[in-house]
C-alpha cells in the first residue's frame, strides 16, 4: 500500500499545483481546475445555451477525458460497460450540475475556492459532506442503480473520448458558418468566460490530471463516504494535499485572499452555498462518484458514466436557459426552487431504486 | 465457513458495503468476485485494516477474485 501513499500524494501536489498555476496564466480566480463551470462553459461555446458569459471550449475537459482513456487503455483497465439505469443516471447527472451552478463550483472547485481563501466554499463544502451523509441513508436502505456489464460492442466507449478529442478541434479551427448572427461556436468577450490559460497548457493540466485521477481513482465524494463507512482516508489524502499544494502556491503567487466579501466567482448566501453542493453530495454519491470521477470513468470505458456528463450537459444548458444558475449577486430565485426540487427528486430517486 | 460475494458491475461503494457487511457478521474466509480496479483496491484495503490476509485467484481478463482470510 506504500505504492498507492505515493500515487495520492503525487496526484494532489500536480493537481494543487495545476489549481494554482492555471489562475496565475488566466483562468478565472479560484478556478484552475473546475469540472461544473468548465462542462458549462462548453455548453455555451456550442450555443446550448446563450449566457454570453460563460462561453468557452475549456481544453482541460478534454485533456481530462484524454489522459484517463489512455492510461486505462495502457494499463488494460479500460472496459466498455453499460446498463446501469443510464436513464436515471443522465437525469443525476444534470440535477448534480444545477446543484453546483447554484454554489457556483464543483467539489473540485470548493477545494480550491478555499485555497484561495474563499471562505463561502467553507459553507459550501458542509452541505456536499452532509450530501453525502444523506445519500449514504439511501445506499444503507438499499439503493443501487443495478449491475453495469461489460458491452458486446466496443464502440460506446469511444463516443467521449472521441467528443473530447472534437471538442479540441472545434477550439483549434474556430469554424463559422453563420457570418451574421455568430455560430456553431460562441466565445465570450467578456469575463468569466472570456479568461483561459494558453490551449496547450490548460489541456497539459487535463491531461496530467486525467492520468493522475485514473491511477488513484480521485473522487470526493468516495473521500467522504469511504470515511464515513469504513474510516478509510486514502481519497481524502489526495484532497488534503491539494487544497495544501494550491494553498501554498495561491500564498506565493498573491492570489491567497481570505475573507468571505468580493470573491471570485462565488456569492455569500450561507443557505444557497450549503445546499447547492448538498444536492451535488446527494447526486454524487447515487451515482458512485463525484463529477472529476464521472469524466473518468467515462474515459475508462463506463458508457454509464458517460450518460452522467450528458446529463451535465443537458443540466448545465438548463441552469442558464431557466435563470437557475447563480451570479455573484447571489442566487436567483428560480435557481433556489430548482435545488429544493432537486433535492426532492434525487431523493424519490434514492427511495425507488432499491434492492429487493 | 466460506462466504462468496459477486460485486460485479456494482457502482462504488456498494461492492465495499457488500464485503463489510459480510466481514461484520464474522466471516473468516470471504471470495469476492468483481470487475471494477477501484472496488478491488477498496476492498483490499479495507481487507488489510481488518487483519485479513488477500490472496488472489486467476480469473479471465476485466475480472478479479480476493481471497479473504482471518484468524477469526
Amino acid at each position: 500500500m506504500k505504492n498507492q501513499n505515493a500515487w495520492i500524494i503525487l496526484t494532489g501536489a500536480t493537481i494543487g499545483l495545476f489549481g494554482a498555476l492555471l489562475v496565475k496564466l488566466g483562468n478565472p480566480g479560484n478556478m484552475g481546475y473546475c469540472i461544473a463551470c468548465f462542462i458549462r462553459d462548453i455548453t455555451g461555446a456550442l450555443g446550448l445555451h446563450r449566457a454570453a458569459n460563460v462561453q468557452y471550449i475549456r481544453p482541460e475537459i478534454s485533456g481530462l477525458v484524454l489522459g484517463a482513456f489512455v492510461t486505462a487503455l495502457a494499463a488494460g483497465e479500460f472496459r466498455v460497460r453499460e446498463g446501469s439505469a443510464p436513464l436515471v443516471r443522465f437525469v443525476l447527472g444534470a440535477l448534480m450540475m444545477i446543484g453546483a451552478l447554484v454554489f457556483l463550483g464543483c467539489p473540485l472547485r470548493g477545494i480550491l475556492r478555499l485555497a484561495g481563501g474563499d471562505l463561502n466554499a467553507l459553507v459550501g463544502l458542509a452541505g456536499f459532506i452532509a450530501g453525502v451523509a444523506a445519500g449514504l441513508q439511501f445506499l444503507k436502505r438499499g439503493f443501487n442503480l443495478g449491475r453495469s456489464s461489460v458491452s458486446k460492442f466496443r464502440a460506446g466507449g469511444y463516443v467521449l473520448p472521441l467528443v473530447s478529442v472534437g471538442l479540441l478541434l472545434l477550439l483549434v479551427i474556430k469554424p463559422v458558418f453563420d457570418v451574421k448572427a455568430g455560430g456553431p461556436l460562441f466565445f465570450s468577450q467578456a469575463p468569466p468566460g472570456s479568461l483561459h490559460a494558453p490551449v496547450l497548457l490548460a489541456l497539459l493540466a487535463g491531461l496530467a490530471g486525467g492520468f493522475l485521477a485514473q491511477r488513484t481513482r480521485l473522487c470526493l465524494s468516495g473521500g467522504f463516504r469511504d470515511f464515513f463507512l469504513v474510516r478509510d482516508t486514502y481519497l481524502l489524502k489526495g484532497y488534503g494535499l491539494i487544497f495544501l499544494v494550491a494553498l501554498i502556491l495561491n500564498i506565493i503567487l498573491g492570489q491567497f485572499k481570505p475573507g468571505f466579501l468580493n470573491q471570485p466567482v462565488a456569492h455569500t448566501s450561507f443557505v444557497w452555498n450549503f445546499l447547492g453542493l448538498f444536492l451535488v453530495g446527494l447526486c454524487a454519491i447515487l451515482l458512485g462518484g463525484c463529477p472529476l470521477r464521472q469524466l473518468i470513468l467515462a474515459g475508462e470505458g463506463d458508457t454509464d458514466a458517460a450518460m452522467a456528463v450528458f446529463g451535465m450537459v443537458a443540466g448545465a444548458a438548463l441552469a442558464h436557459n431557466f435563470m437557475l444558475a447563480s451570479s455573484p449577486t447571489g442566487p436567483t430565485f428560480y435557481g433556489q426552487v430548482a435545488v429544493v426540487l432537486g433535492i426532492i427528486i434525487t431523493g424519490a430517486i434514492g427511495l425507488v431504486y432499491r434492492e429487493v | 465457513m466460506g462466504e462468496r460475494v459477486d460485486v460485479r458491475g456494482l457502482s462504488c461503494p456498494l461492492p465495499l458495503m457488500k464485503v463489510k457487511a459480510v466481514m461484520d457478521r464474522g466471516a473468516t474466509e470471504i471470495k469476492v468476485h468483481g470487475d471494477t480496479p477501484a472496488a478491488r483496491e477498496n476492498i483490499t484495503r479495507l481487507a488489510e485494516n481488518r487483519n485479513y490476509a488477500v490472496t488472489e485467484e486467476r480469473t479471465t481478463p476485466g475480472e478479479w477474485k480476493l481471497v479473504l482470510t482471518s484468524e477469526g
